[in-house]
């Protein structure tokens, strides 16, 4: 496996996240896979703003520590990255504003008079990025023609412009170090948002509901820009309370729809995630983690809110939580939530976290699953519609409102067949087990499908155990250790059987988790599984591998 | 059709004397006439929060939604919105609809949804036996404010008014005509419709002596006067001890958020093209 990182950084607000694309694309255009890990504080303008491109010869979903090339715009991308710095570092950087000492033995530096470029070209601050981006395929080694086909796609406005301040860059530096081009084709890049939108898309959305909350805006954003080219519904009101109940609504009238949220706005949709239970509407919640409690740091990561999905809302209803790991994962996931939601009438949840939502993979679509649509329960008009007819498997077929032969009656309350509230005990009794055996009938599905990831060394007796977007640094790390790694991918209903079959032959079970408690470790003690050590991060960053190599030390 | 097919199986179990039969029943007929008018029977949709008036979806035979206690503005919004031929009607109380669930009632009288909202204002929680509203009038004692309340109540039509509405109208649960006739307006009207109806409360707060004493019939109002019906909806703070008028404050015709969004039936598109398509580079 051959590879390398390169660290962008610059003030927020000036364009650092597009030019990690940039330089992402451009990687994948040299055959490299490439991971894109973002990192901005909660601002608009200012401060630092950071994103490392790793690329790889192999398939990677983790960013490292060291960096082969740093792009500084800022003084603070040299000031606060200076452990990044290897010997044979290269640093490309704005000479009219960044002063930079002599860096350890070894590291080659070249200073662009940037500011000055683009004073001379008079080009927009925002364009220093495609100068600094020019400088370093130059320095990299990287063919002036990439760096054009890449730049006039990805560039929406002013190209020419962007075009000549990026050669100018390109003619300001010397080649410093040389990246070889790999014989792979390359893949799209798509963020973990992207990736669970399309898969959403894919298994029938129709409608999308949600109130700004980092980071589920991105989700938000990109549905929004794609209603017209999907036909979808995109709408913005004033709470999440209200995206929940609209939800139920559009649900009620046969539209397939998901909301989106983080734990705070989360909070606000658990009255309405009860109603969905009780009542047996269909509905999908892509939850965004974030470190808490309260506002905690609103754009960083964590995995803190699994016992919360599992256990949201009043009462004892049926519910599907999946956690995917990677954009191929959010996007098969996505469509697979989205159809266990409609064929069972539960809530689902895609359970992501910033460091999904946000990441940048390469997404290989053939790869990824096929979504199939259409497994929805439908009334079969032989006998008088009952919303909350009786069955086998609790789940009671559907009809939508208009329908001339059917009265439709959703209810909060207890009711009857229906639909007619009761409090008696008998119909209490019968219908709160009707509700619970969609459950059970959907854990029976899901055994036929993989529901827990193995990967690694399958006979090892050491086992990391991860969820969601810890998977692609627990590989990794894992290779090195020679070391299983388990997976699981749907949480609940828990995956019993297939967890206990990835279990066997283990001797040392280490959970690595980005949160203080070891909320997977707590869920596995209910069957009886205890850890033997958890590696916990929970200061609101992803793991690097850097970072698990170094706690995994000793093992 | 026939009135009695509007009836369920469901056991009334509203107070003797309870204002919301009045309610009911106006509502009953309304759906019956506009029914015989031409508005399809399946088409209608009804939505209830949490509180006696709640109950009233499970003694109508149509389609409804029985929702939660403040949201079923948010509910009828999302139905509305699914399919807009549909005419989805709101029934709240007063403390679902201007306590727990008020800024979903500004936001969507804002948007101008065409939905209708017929308030079952009786000025006293009824369910949870009898505390204090926000309307209940100023040293209102119910059993969490035995002493009396220290606030005074919220006009709820002039805060509809100033919010976008396009529809407002208050009834009172004695007068089943005027009450018939504005459910009728109310549904038929394009856009946000809500109807305050001054609605009884026997065993908590037992205003019919008073109401019958103080209410008149807007008369040579014009209600597509702003100003006009500021000043009528002015005219009783729900504190006061002054006339209260009833019948239609305002109307206006303005684009709803529906025809803004131009929702429409879904066209059929093969998404798998187009997610392979927006992926090739």
């Amino acid at each position: 496996m051959t590879g390398f990182s390169i660290l962008i950084g610059g003030k927020a607000g000036f364009g650092i996240d597009k030019s990690g694309f940039i330089i992402g694309r451009i990687l994948n255009q040299l055959g490299y896979r490439v991971y894109i890990y973002r990192d901005y504080p909660s601002l608009i303008r200012g401060g630092h703003t950071f994103s490392i491109i790793r690329a790889s010869s192999e398939r990677i979903a983790v960013h490292e520590d060291k960096v082969d090339y740093i792009l500084a715009l800022n003084q603070d991308c040299i000031n606060l990255h200076k452990k990044r710095i290897k010997p044979s570092s290269i640093i490309i950087y704005d000479s009219d504003i960044v002063k930079l000492e002599d860096g350890p033995e070894g590291v080659r530096q070249s200073g662009v008079s940037i500011a000055a470029i683009i004073k001379e070209e008079n080009a927009s601050e925002i364009m220093r990025n495609t100068c600094v981006i020019g400088a370093f395929c130059k320095a990299s080694g990287i063919k002036q023609d990439i760096l054009e086909t890449v730049l006039k796609k990805e560039i929406p406005r002013e190209v020419d412009l962007n075009l000549k301040v990026a050669f100018r860059g390109f003619d300001a530096v010397k080649e410093l170090g040389k990246i070889e081009p790999l014989s792979q084709n390359p893949l799209p890049l798509l963020s973990g948002s992207q990736a669970m939108g399309l898969g959403l898309i894919k298994g029938g959305l129709n409608t999308y509901i949600a109130y700004p909350m980092t980071p589920s805006s991105p989700l938000l954003h990109f549905l929004a820009e794609k209603a017209q080219d999907y036909n979808l519904e995109v709408i913005h009101p004033e709470s999440e309370i209200s995206v929940m109940l609209m939800a139920l609504g559009f649900a009620y009238a046969g539209k397939k729809v998901a909301v989106g949220t983080s734990g705070g706005g989360f909070c606000l949709m658990t009255e309405g995630l009860s109603l969905a239970g009780m009542s047996e509407t269909p509905i999908v919640i892509m939850l965004g983690q974030r470190p808490g409690p309260s506002t905690g740091l609103p754009t960083y990561t964590s995995q803190t809110e699994l016992h919360f999905a599992l256990n949201a809302g009043q009462g004892e209803f049926s519910r599907f939580v999946v956690a995917p790991g990677d954009a191929e994962e959010a996007y098969y996931w996505s469509g697979v939530a989205l159809n266990m939601s409609w064929k069972y009438q539960l809530p689902s949840f895609i359970l992501a976290d910033k460091t999904l939502a946000e990441g940048i993979y390469n997404f290989d679509l053939a790869a990824a699953g096929e979504i199939k649509e259409g497994n929805t329960v439908l009334w079969d008009r032989t006998t008088p519609y009952k919303r909350y007819a009786n069955s086998e498997n609790g789940v009671s077929p559907l009809a939508f409102v208009p329908d001339k032969e059917a009265i439709i009656k959703l209810n909060s309350y207890e009711h009857d067949e229906y639909g007619i509230t009761t409090e008696e005990p008998q119909t209490t009794k019968f219908m709160q087990e009707k509700r619970l055996r969609k459950e059970e009938y959907l854990a029976k599905e899901l055994e036929a499908i993989k529901t827990v990831n193995v990967y690694g060394e399958k006979n090892s007796s050491l086992v990391l155990l991860c969820w969601g977007s810890n998977k692609g640094v627990c590989i990794e790390a894992a290779m090195k250790l020679k070391a299983k790694v388990i997976q699981p991918l749907v949480l609940w209903p828990f995956p019993l059987k297939q967890f206990e079959e990835a279990l066997s032959g283990v001797k040392k079970l280490v959970c690595v988790e980005n949160n203080a408690t070891g909320q997977l470790a707590r869920l596995i003690k209910n069957y009886g599984f205890s850890v033997d050590k958890k590696i916990l991060k929970y200061d609101g960053r992803p793991f690097s591998l850097d970072e698990l190599d170094e706690a995994l030390k000793g093992i | 059709m026939d009135e009695n097919k509007l009836n369920t199986y469901a056991q009334n179990t509203w107070c003797p004397g309870c204002g919301n039969f009045a309610i009911l029943n106006a509502i009953k007929l309304a759906l019956n006439e506009l029914t015989q008018e031409g508005l399809p029977f399946e088409n209608i949709v009804l939505v209830s929060g949490i509180g006696c008036h709640a109950k009233i979806v499970d003694y109508i035979n149509t389609n409804s939604f029985y929702s939660i206690h403040g949201r079923v503005v948010p509910a009828a919004e999302g139905i509305k919105l699914a399919n807009p031929a549909l005419k989805v009607i709101g029934f709240a109380g007063d403390g679902d609809a201007y306590g727990e669930g008020m800024e979903h009632l500004i936001f969507s009288a804002k948007r101008n949804i065409d939905i209708t909202m017929i308030i079952h204002n009786n000025r006293v929680y009824g369910l949870t036996t009898g505390q204090y509203t926000p309307t209940s009038p100023l040293g209102f004692r119910g059993r969490s404010t035995p002493q009396g309340t220290k606030e005074l109540p919220i006009n709820p039509l002039e805060l509809m008014l100033a919010s976008g509405a396009t529809y407002l109208a208050r009834g009172t649960s004695h007068g089943m005509e005027l009450l018939k006739n504005i459910f009728k307006a109310a549904i038929l009207h394009k856009g946000f419709a809500l109807v305050d109806v001054l609605q009884v409360c026997v065993t908590y707060y037992n205003l019919y002596q008073y109401y019958d004493k103080k209410v008149y019939e807007l008369q040579r109002h014009n209600p597509l006067d702003y100003q006009s019906a500021l000043a009528k909806i002015r005219e009783w703070d729900y504190n006061s001890d002054s006339q209260i008028a009833l019948g239609t404050f305002y109307t206006k015709e303005a684009p709803t958020f529906e025809e803004r969004a131009s929702i429409k039936e879904p066209r059929s598109i093969d998404r798998e093209a187009k997610i392979k398509e927006s992926l090739q580079y």
